[in-house]
């Protein structure tokens, strides 16, 4: 187990060097992030000079890729263009966890990014719960009730919502819970934003806010997993010890949810690690149709400023946590099935 | 002493008991999935609306112009004094933000958005299977480099990727001619960068299989004949993994017209004035509560395309592969 998890992080040490090199070279097409500050670009060449040498965009890019990889410190850079370097750097790189300063506001990118997270951990966590409980719930209700109406109902709708792409289910939850219920007089729901500025940031407010992102980005993923945890429960009603545990006269509920669900969620607790990625991606559309002020709608905004020390941040923030993720999944999965072996 | 006469069978009955081509044989199993079928109906349909509906419904005279414009010129008129009309008789769709009509704009968009998740599927297939195969059928270090990419590629979710390239690679290709029509640069950009992002799953697939399929006697034989590596490859060993890459590219396409969506929505993918799906939902969130047909007939048109493709694919999983019982 010990050799495994080794082995793991060892492979995945070149992968994110390699992910990095390349998003960063990708990045270097974006166009001049100079020229992207709108109303703030120096209008004078010179300081439009002066301040590409302070952010370190004059070097070569094998030299920019270092210094955000290893940072500066130990070496001396020209600041006042005489070909000469005599500042010292102050750069500590992100091996030692310094992401750099967006180029926007001079902000360190970890703290734009930590002031971000705990928004988008909030909905995803609570989106997580939200896909794991529906799906079980009308996963198992639909393998008990096999071609019942709510089944065929259901497998109805779960078509549809799977092939739901997520601007039109935003928009759609948008236009008929806030925009239709206030025209009919009924308590309508938010749109965007985190929380009513006049009422302040109280959980109540967070928690209403959060219903529409919520059902938009979970949703799809209910509609794929249930269908999942449906199949997969009927396989395991249909074996022997599941009849054996009947024909002792256990209650149908205890062996459902006892004998049978245990079973048959197994593959299911790969599926939800392996969503992360999903998910905070799907969180990059919903943050921004919501206006939500988490990680998803950073991304979104430095994009359009090709602000590329964010971007590479929030990049190689969510590559640890998708390499983390999975290897927490492969761990649980060992653990809670003892016929796999990993090795 | 009984003779037993054997039933004669005519000529014509022998003909009914003819061994089934591999084709009749898929579309039997392909022709029991009633979903299926009636998706496949549905997909015609949506291809029939896409390909001759401009005929229909893509003419008129442009105000602002006073000219008379038939097909896409017609998609493309702006007449401002008309913008943001809710559906009537002239415009069963309404009209958008600068009064172009979204009838004639889901046509247009729709041959786009199509052509984006066919072509991106293309360069998904050509990539995923060379690198599978590659990997499967040389193993060794070839394929722990191969594989190794490929998890590096799946390490970022697809979605960043294809923002963070459709803003380095967009706008660097010009317009060309195809088909007698005028693609802007960006509907090539966002085929390569979907196709570029999407073959990882194909590539595992493929080179699963052809790890399987290599151990075989028939491999080994070819291999004694001394049959060249490419031919094996593309004569032995992909031939018989078809099955999979049908499945999975049919499901692409699904995924690569929803991908093509998701980042022309954010801005980043097809550029107007050429119309996609995803780039007529770009701007509508802000006329959310004023103009609602902004966004719901293209936001249809891709939802009915995907639950078609979906299951579409999923008879062909059933078709082509007979032991598979999934039933998701």
């Amino acid at each position: 187990m010990v050799n495994y998890i080794i082995r793991r992080i060892l492979q995945s040490i070149p992968q994110l060097f390699l992910i990095s090199l390349v998003l960063f070279l990708l990045m270097q097409a974006f166009g001049d992030p100079i020229a992207s500050l709108g109303v703030r670009t120096p209008p004078k060449p010179a300081d439009r000079e002066r301040l590409r040498r302070q952010l370190g965009l004059d070097q070569p890019v094998y030299v920019q890729y270092v210094v955000w990889l290893a940072g500066n410190d130990w070496m001396k850079i020209d600041m006042d263009g005489d070909g000469v370097p005599e500042t010292p750097g102050k750069r500590l790189g992100v091996l030692r966890g310094d992401f750099g300063n967006s180029l926007i506001n001079k902000r360190p990118v970890s703290e734009l990014v930590t002031e971000r997270l705990p928004n988008t951990l909030l909905l995803m966590g609570v989106v997580e719960i939200v896909i794991i409980v529906f799906s079980l719930a009308f996963g198992v209700y639909s393998a008990v009730r096999q071609y019942s109406l709510f089944d065929n109902l259901f497998t109805g709708f779960s078509f549809i919502g799977y092939a739901m792409p997520i601007p039109l289910l935003a928009l759609l939850l948008m236009y008929l819970f806030s925009i239709n219920f206030k025209e009919w007089g009924l308590p309508y729901l938010p749109t965007v934003g985190m929380f009513d500025p006049q009422v302040g940031r109280t959980p109540g407010q967070i928690a209403l806010h959060m219903i529409l992102p919520v059902v938009s980005l979970s949703i799809i993923s209910i509609a794929g997993y249930s269908r999942y945890v449906r199949s997969s429960m009927l396989e395991v009603l249909g074996l022997d010890y599941i009849r054996t545990a009947r024909a002792k006269g256990l209650q149908k509920h205890i062996v459902v949810i006892r004998h049978a669900l245990r079973n048959a969620t197994l593959p299911f607790v790969t599926l939800i690690g392996l969503d992360i990625p999903f998910l905070l991606a799907g969180a990059v559309l919903t943050e921004t149709i919501f206006a939500w002020p988490g990680t998803g709608r950073l991304f979104v905004t430095s994009i359009s400023q090709s602000d590329f020390p964010v971007l590479m941040g929030i990049l190689m923030m969510t590559g640890l946590a998708v390499v983390f993720f999975q290897l927490v999944t492969d761990i649980a999965y060992s653990f809670l099935d003892p016929r796999i072996r990993i090795a | 002493m009984t003779t037993i006469t054997l039933p004669e069978t005519s000529a014509s009955e022998g003909m009914k008991n003819q061994p089934l081509t591999p084709g009749q044989l898929m579309w039997r199993r392909f022709r029991k999935h009633k979903a299926a079928l009636f998706a496949l109906g549905g997909m015609i349909v949506l291809l029939l609306y896409i390909w001759l509906g401009g005929l229909v419904f893509s003419r008129g005279i442009c105000v602002p112009t006073g000219e008379f414009l038939t097909a896409e010129a017609y998609a493309n008129c702006n007449d401002t004094a008309q913008k943001l009309q809710p559906p009537s008789r002239e415009h069963p769709f309404g009209t958008d933000t600068i009064g172009r009509d979204i009838l004639a704009r889901t046509i247009y968009g729709g041959q786009i958005s199509l052509t984006i998740g066919i072509f991106a599927v293309i360069v998904e297939v050509i990539v995923g299977v060379l690198v599978g195969a590659v990997a499967g059928y040389f193993g060794g270090w070839v394929d722990d480099v191969l594989m190794r990419v490929t998890e590096a590629m799946l390490i970022i979710p697809s979605l960043f990727l294809l923002i963070v390239l459709s803003k380095a690679i967009g706008g660097s290709v010009p317009e060309i001619q195809f088909l007698g029509r005028a693609f802007s640069g960006s509907v090539v950009v966002i085929i390569l960068v979907i196709g570029f992002t999407s073959w990882m799953y194909l590539a595992r697939i493929v080179r699963a299989n052809v790890l399987s399929l290599k151990e075989m006697d028939y491999i080994s034989a070819s291999r004694a004949l001394g049959v060249s590596d490419a031919r094996i490859i593309f004569k032995h060993l992909l031939p018989n993994t078809i099955a999979p890459i049908i499945v999975s590219s049919t499901l692409g396409v699904a995924n690569a017209i929803t991908s093509e969506a998701y980042v022309s929505f954010l801005g980043l993918g097809v550029q107007t004035p050429t119309a996609s799906w995803g780039n007529m939902l770009d701007s509508a969130v802000k006329y959310l509560q004023t103009a609602p047909w902004l966004w719901l007939f293209p936001g249809l048109m891709i939802m009915l395309t995907v639950l078609c493709i979906n299951f579409i694919g999923d008879g062909l999983r059933d078709a082509l592969d007979p032991r598979s019982t999934r039933n998701i």
